[in-house]
């Protein structure tokens, strides 16, 4: 023996592993996407702006923000209010709570669109109803805002119940002996405490919302400038043979998802930090 | 302290409210919705429901759909444990890049993800143009679901393998050389063992995910009856036929699937923990 650890792999079955696992990253994550700008630039800088500017991509962006901001906010909302219930205090069938939160997970996307057609479409349950009163929610707006809603649901209940959980009930019960109130202790101790892993669930809900295509797609009817999303208009687009167009918006959307991917990056080295500097706080001896 | 039959009193307020507004919100988004699904499926005969399941586009669909998301979940299981194992033991330059990109699969809107993989994967796309000489056709058929499932599912595996790999105890792998064991046998004796149940996780979440997805699919598959179209998008074609009853049928078997499948992952998940306090 050369004296180097057993534990570690000869340098040429290193270099022929990660060889293997880089080419399969490449074919199947990095392909796809170069492919994705490579075909919305292959016309041209001025058709990839023309394919952005059209009124009708405009309006799917303006669509997306409006359904991602509203499923993000009720969401977020939530999620705090959840975690806070889950997090601080003993109750029965807790468990069984957590599990109802994370139900939207294992359900199809298209069954999340199909649960609001059978609710609320023109032969659901309150279909008549609805269409007496001259209210729209299928093929409308408010359809696309709660099927968003719905598949976003679990994204900040889910990273803030474990951390909270990790937290205890110390910091909160020291302020409110203070003679603070209980929005205060919330808003001065509980957020401050939780901030990173708050953003972290919202990039994660956000990133989730303005993607998501199949629960959407049911409830949305197709309608151009109406109630079409930006993933919507790329189906829309790349079904009418406009490629170029179709890959212009995928790109818009590709860039998005870069953004978040970067975002998630930079905010897990920041919860690492916050993780570890709380370890020391929590045994000064160590 | 003490409290009633249900919770334990405590001197934080706010209890009552939070739950509260967190179960009338559930109730209302999620869980009333759902159940639709089954009071919807109860409204017809069980002869008109059974029919709904197991006519032949309907068997075809779960053949494709449970057969391809086996398939993918195989793939990714495999080559999910080689990036892991890659990122968590070896250096090289760009990791944290590599790294990073990982999480792509679920950041990329599916449908964005599903006409890149078309278009790569045409035959006048940059893979398709070389495969197809080959006679290997994977846009528009079985094969092409198996890729976009693949690529859907590929940060599962990872995500679940790589912090196991990443804490394992590389003393243990030290002491089974020195006592005679070559790199095979410590792998498969002492680093297998400890990974298998994150493995196991990380492949039943990628089939779970596998099975529901459709935006990716929707695309390449090219969704020909019998042949080429998974349950999810039987259900909308369904759906565009206007027979809400079997949507819905179609829709409680996808359920009862993926709740059994989620199952699984929990009792794994607490099988994995247990084995790892046990260490």
């Amino acid at each position: 023996m050369n004296g180097r650890a057993a534990s570690k792999d000869p340098a040429v079955l290193q270099w022929a592993l990660t060889l293997a696992a880089l080419a399969f990253l490449a074919v199947f994550v990095v392909l796809p996407l170069i492919n994705i700008f490579g075909q919305a630039f292959e016309k041209g800088w001025q058709t990839y702006v023309a394919a952005l500017t059209d009124p009708d991509a405009l309006s799917a962006i303006r669509l997306t923000l409006l359904a991602t901001g509203t499923a993000v906010a009720c969401n977020l909302a939530f999620g705090i209010a959840a975690a806070w219930a889950i997090a601080k205090f003993q109750f029965r069938g807790k468990n069984i709570l957590i599990t109802l939160i994370d139900l939207p997970f294992a359900v199809s996307p298209v069954i999340a669109g199909l649960i609001y057609v059978l609710i609320f479409g023109a032969q659901g349950w309150m279909g008549e109803w609805l269409d007496a009163h001259d209210i729209h929610i299928i093929f409308a707006v408010p359809g696309i805002v709660l099927a968003t809603t719905f598949v976003t649901f679990p994204f900040v209940a889910r990273e803030l119940i474990p951390l909270m959980q990790s937290q205890g009930t110390e910091e909160e019960e020291a302020a409110l002996s203070l003679g603070a109130g209980g929005w205060q202790v919330l808003w001065r101790v509980t957020i401050p405490n939780i901030k990173w892993s708050l953003l972290y669930g919202v990039v994660l809900c956000t990133a989730r919302a303005m993607g998501e295509f199949g629960a959407v797609s049911v409830v949305s009817g197709h309608i151009r400038g109406l109630t079409n999303t930006m993933p919507l208009q790329v189906e829309v687009l790349y079904n009418e043979y406009n490629f170029t167009a179709a890959f212009a918006v995928a790109s818009l959307l590709a860039l998005l998802a870069l953004a978040s991917l970067t975002a998630k990056t930079l905010l897990e080295f920041q919860m690492r930090r916050a993780a570890a500097e709380q370890a020391v706080e929590g045994n000064p001896e160590a | 302290m003490k409290g009633n039959w249900f919770h334990q009193r405590s001197i934080l307020p706010g209890f009552w409210p939070s739950l509260g507004v967190s179960m009338l919100y559930l109730s209302l988004v999620v869980l009333v919705p759902l159940s639709a699904i089954f009071l919807k499926s109860a409204t017809v005969s069980w002869a008109d429901f059974w029919a709904a399941i197991s006519s032949p586009a309907a068997l075809a669909s779960y053949k494709l759909s449970f057969g391809a998301s086996f398939g993918a979940a195989l793939v990714n299981a495999l080559f999910g444990f080689l990036v892991a194992w890659v990122l968590a033991r070896y250096h090289f330059p760009g990791k944290r890049f590599v790294d990073a990109l990982i999480d792509l699969p679920f950041a990329l809107p599916t449908a964005v993800a599903g006409i890149a993989l078309t278009s790569l994967y045409s035959e006048n796309g940059w893979i398709g143009r070389r495969l197809v000489p080959l006679g290997i056709h994977v846009a528009f058929t079985p094969l092409g679901v198996l890729v976009a499932l693949v690529f859907i599912g590929l940060p599962f595996v990872v995500r679940s393998v790589q912090p196991v790999l990443e804490d394992a105890d590389l003393e243990l792998e030290d002491a089974a050389a020195s006592l005679g064991a070559n790199r095979w046998q410590t792998f498969i004796k002492v680093i297998f063992p400890a990974v298998r149940p994150a493995l196991l996780t990380g492949f039943a979440m990628a089939f779970a995910r596998a099975l529901g997805e459709y935006g990716s699919v929707v695309f390449i598959s090219g969704n020909m009856p019998l042949r080429t179209q998974i349950t999810p998008v039987l259900i909308v074609s369904r759906l565009m036929q206007f027979d809400y009853a079997g949507a819905a049928a179609l829709a409680v078997v996808m359920l009862v699937a993926s709740f059994a499948l989620l199952l699984l992952i929990n009792i794994a998940g607490s099988y994995s923990r247990r084995y790892m306090e046990a260490r």
